[in-house]
């Protein structure tokens, strides 16, 4: 059953990566978006594609470790996803990350994937001074291919190793 | 591991101990996740603690609603909006309500005396017992709170809790506060401000808010620890769980009732 959702997941990704290497002008290179705190940084907590790939785990983790164990100090939270992804409108407020075109939306609409995470998350940052939480750098990945905007001239090459990596959970179940 | 008792067992925390540092020397094997925690709250709820407070209930004064207020703020429940048309007795029966004022009058004498109800952080909580899915669970340091993840609202909880400690979310919510997420469909209830603790405060929202006020009727800290305000003035004073008789060894008590 896992080992099938693993599989499955994985050939997801590799449909879609593909789709995306075929259609040049129709989807943005990034979900990124402008003005959000997250385009002006070279790489996300850990290295985009492995997040692409990951997040879901991840954050199931470590809000399990948070909301269980009261650590709160994690490399993945969704309070950070919304920090440094929520873009601000012309007149200087957040726009919500499962708005419409937003961060989280375009993404999981693209892949009809329904986001549950904002009927009780907080979808904008909290107007206080910004935190310092969970910006750890990631490992000792090849930040050129692996950065936030990759674009189609310069597809994103990994090596065998760095695959294995990015695709560890999936190996593993 | 036993889940009756919080004492902490050395033990076991020693091996533990040896077992991270094992677990971080080994290579990680796919399909193992490994974070990093930072160190600031690295470590998370320790059962070498066990949150309480201690409520003078002469101190508290009648009419005052300042630690309802501050809850309602910390929690982001102020930021619920009435659903459109509802009647007002029907939405002050279903908003949440984590701290609620409760009056209480001596029948022969006619004394009449105030106090601040919260959930009491039972050491042996009913809510937990009942919960199907454990998403009403007690952390290590003796807060009870639910996972809002896992809870699927059938409200057994409310149901089996004797101080009606708890309140389900009827409605969408549109606004929340990052630290208190809710929404509808779910179960909450007082976490002794569980958040704030994580991030090395020592003192609740409904403290502070009291003390702001000069009433100074809550007492927040850890009841393990003998030096603690909070166990000092428990040693030296009468103090009482309401409903001591169903032995569920609470974390609130009360002074002068
Ligand atoms: S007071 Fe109620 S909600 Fe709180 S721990 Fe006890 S039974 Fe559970
Ligand atoms: S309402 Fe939620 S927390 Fe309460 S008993 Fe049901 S599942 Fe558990």
């Amino acid at each position: 059953m896992d080992r099938l959702t693993g599989i499955k997941r994985f050939a997801g990704v590799l449909v879609g990566g593909a789709l995306l290497l075929f259609t040049t002008g129709a989807i943005s290179e990034t979900a990124v978006t402008e003005g959000s705190k997250a385009a002006g940084l070279d790489t996300c907590v850990a290295p985009t594609a492995d997040i692409r790939r990951n997040h879901m785990d991840y954050l199931k983790h470590d809000r399990d470790l948070t909301v269980r164990k009261g650590i709160r100090e994690t490399q993945y939270s969704l309070a950070e996803c919304v920090e440094c992804h929520a873009e601000k409108d012309d007149s200087g407020a957040y726009k919500p990350v499962n708005a419409e075109g937003q961060f989280c939306s375009s993404c999981h609409n693209y892949v009809a994937v329904s986001l549950s995470c904002f009927q009780c998350h907080r979808k904008t940052p909290e107007l206080k001074s910004g935190s310092d939480t969970a910006m750890n750098q990631g490992g000792d990945f090849n930040v050129e291919s692996l950065g936030l905007l990759q674009s189609l001239d310069k597809p994103v090459s990994l090596s065998r190793d760095e695959l294995v990596r990015l695709h560890a959970t999936v190996k593993g179940d | 591991m036993s889940c009756n008792s919080d004492q902490p067992d050395m033990n076991r925390r020693g091996f533990l101990g040896k077992t991270v540092v094992a677990a971080t020397a080994a290579v990680v094997a796919p399909g193992i996740m490994l974070t990093v925690a930072k160190a600031s709250s690295e470590e998370g709820a320790s059962s070498a603690v066990r949150w309480g407070m201690l409520i003078d209930t002469n101190k508290c004064a009648d009419g005052c609603s300042a630690c309802v207020d501050a809850c309602n703020k910390e929690n982001g429940i102020d930021l619920m909006q009435r659903p459109e048309g509802q009647a007002d007795e029907m939405w002050n029966a279903q908003r949440p309500q984590w701290v609620r004022k409760v009056k209480l009058r001596d029948k022969q004498t006619g004394e009449v005396s105030n106090l601040p109800m919260m959930c009491q952080h039972c050491e042996h909580p009913p809510c937990v017992d009942v919960c199907p899915t454990g998403a009403s669970f007690k952390r290590a340091d003796g807060i009870v709170m639910v996972d809002r993840h896992t809870c699927i609202g059938c409200r057994y909880c409310m149901m089996a809790c004797p101080y009606k400690a708890r309140s389900f979310i009827h409605q969408d919510v549109a606004e929340q506060l990052t630290g208190a997420p809710r929404g509808k469909g779910c179960v909450e209830s007082c976490n002794l401000c569980a958040g704030r603790i994580d991030a090395g405060n020592s003192t609740t929202a409904c403290q502070d808010a009291c003390n702001r006020d000069g009433h100074q009727a809550i007492l927040f800290g850890d009841l393990k620890n003998p030096d603690s305000e909070i166990a000092k003035a428990l040693k030296t004073e009468s103090s009482h769980q309401i409903r001591a008789d169903l032995e569920l060894n609470t974390g609130v008590r009360y002074t002068n009732i």
